[in-house]
């Protein structure tokens, strides 16, 4: 924003700092467990670095809601969350310390499965019904398109399990990666074709 | 029809940006504003307050309204509320309030916040809301009540205290 100062009071309020780092920081974290007590934390966020980038976590009051990769654009899926959950939406990586841990823990091979608590509200219908079968698929393992049609109990809905694929609202955990074409190709992913070599690789080694 | 913030009813359609980008966005003003009406003690729980009530309000929000009027209007209420509770609180405070360390800018020029405080608090809010924000006197008034020449009036009459009380003499 600018701010019009009329030039001859310039300098009058000089000792008043414009910006004030440290202020900030303490009145930020202040204002998280103000909001967190108020219950008025409605969408909390963080960043971690990953072998496949860095990722977006954000969570509900009832769980994670959206993983999401750098190439999706973290701004835009930020203001999407505003648009879709609420515009409550803050930084505040204290809570997303579990997800953080249990995802790091699985790029190290320490994990073959998450014990979050998940929000599928950003997905309806028959999408959210794959996305549940999605997680019986077993760590290491893979399922072809067709086949997971047939598990959410629509065999001819082959395509709509690639669109419930490509539209996971949490890639990793609810584990997209892991379904791939009949005829053994890798398929499309959100995070790129390479993350999703780079998943299947660490699951097949581990 | 226009809301309060002269957001016109018939905007092309805008959605609210996420709350973290409006404490990026306005929390350095708002915190100067709140420092230079309240003080540095003070300051801190006035912008907690401000933006703790904002977020509750946030979703409500008509987008496009000016965010850091609506602001600096929430502020300008905590500090009135602020204020009548001292007035209220007894002399003798057994255990002071929980203070966090305060940070270098915390302990701003002092003699600039003692002649903030000489000046009669509608020309001390006046001058800080219309110099330290983009805000026109026509929206300061809208803060303040009375009218934007009266805003104009208070914050010119303010100006010139401070640069006989703050600026005389200053040799730096």
């Amino acid at each position: 924003m600018t701010t019009i100062h009329e030039p001859e009071v310039d300098g009058l309020f000089a000792a008043l700092p414009m910006i004030d780092e440290e202020a900030n920081r303490r009145l930020h974290s202040r204002l998280i467990r103000a909001a967190e007590q108020a219950g008025l934390l409605d969408v909390s966020y963080r960043t971690i670095d990953t072998p496949v980038g860095t990722l977006l976590l954000a969570a509900t009051e009832k769980g994670l809601v959206r993983v999401a990769y750098e190439r999706e654009g973290h701004e835009e899926i930020l203001e999407r969350l505003a648009l879709e959950i609420s515009p409550r939406v803050l930084h505040a990586p204290a809570r997303l310390d579990e997800a953080a841990k249990e995802i790091d823990e699985y790029f190290a091979g320490r994990r073959r499965g998450f014990e979050l608590p998940l929000d599928f509200s950003l997905s309806r219908g028959f999408r959210r019904m794959v996305l549940a079968h999605l997680q019986e698929i077993g760590y290491g393992t893979t399922a072809s398109y067709a086949s997971v049609a047939a598990a959410a109990g629509n065999p001819k809905a082959v395509r709509v399990v690639g669109t419930a694929c490509a539209t996971n609202p949490i890639p990793i955990v609810v584990p997209c990666h892991r379904v791939v074409r009949s005829d053994g190709s890798i398929g499309q992913y959100a995070g790129g074709v390479d993350a999703k070599k780079i998943l299947l690789t660490l699951e097949a080694a581990a | 029809m226009t809301s309060r913030f002269g957001q016109p009813a018939r905007a092309p359609r805008v959605t609210l940006p996420p709350f973290e980008e409006i404490v990026t966005l306005h929390g350095p003003t708002v915190l100067r504003v709140c420092r230079a009406i309240l003080g540095p003690v003070d300051a801190d729980d006035a912008w907690s307050e401000t933006f703790l009530a904002a977020l509750r309000a946030y979703p409500d929000l008509q987008p496009g309204s000016n965010v850091e009027a609506w602001l600096v209007t929430i502020a300008h209420r905590k500090a009135i509320d602020q204020r009548r509770a001292e007035a209220r609180r007894p002399i003798t405070v057994d255990v002071l309030p929980e203070r966090p360390t305060p940070s270098e800018a915390d302990s701003w020029d002092g003699d600039l916040w003692a002649a903030l405080a000489a000046l009669p608090p509608k020309q001390r809010k006046a001058v800080a809301y219309h110099y330290l924000t983009g805000m026109k006197y026509a929206e300061v008034a809208t803060v303040t009540g009375g009218s934007p020449y009266a805003a104009r009036r208070a914050a010119a009459d303010g100006i010139a205290t401070l640069r006989k009380t703050y600026l005389k003499g200053d040799t730096r």
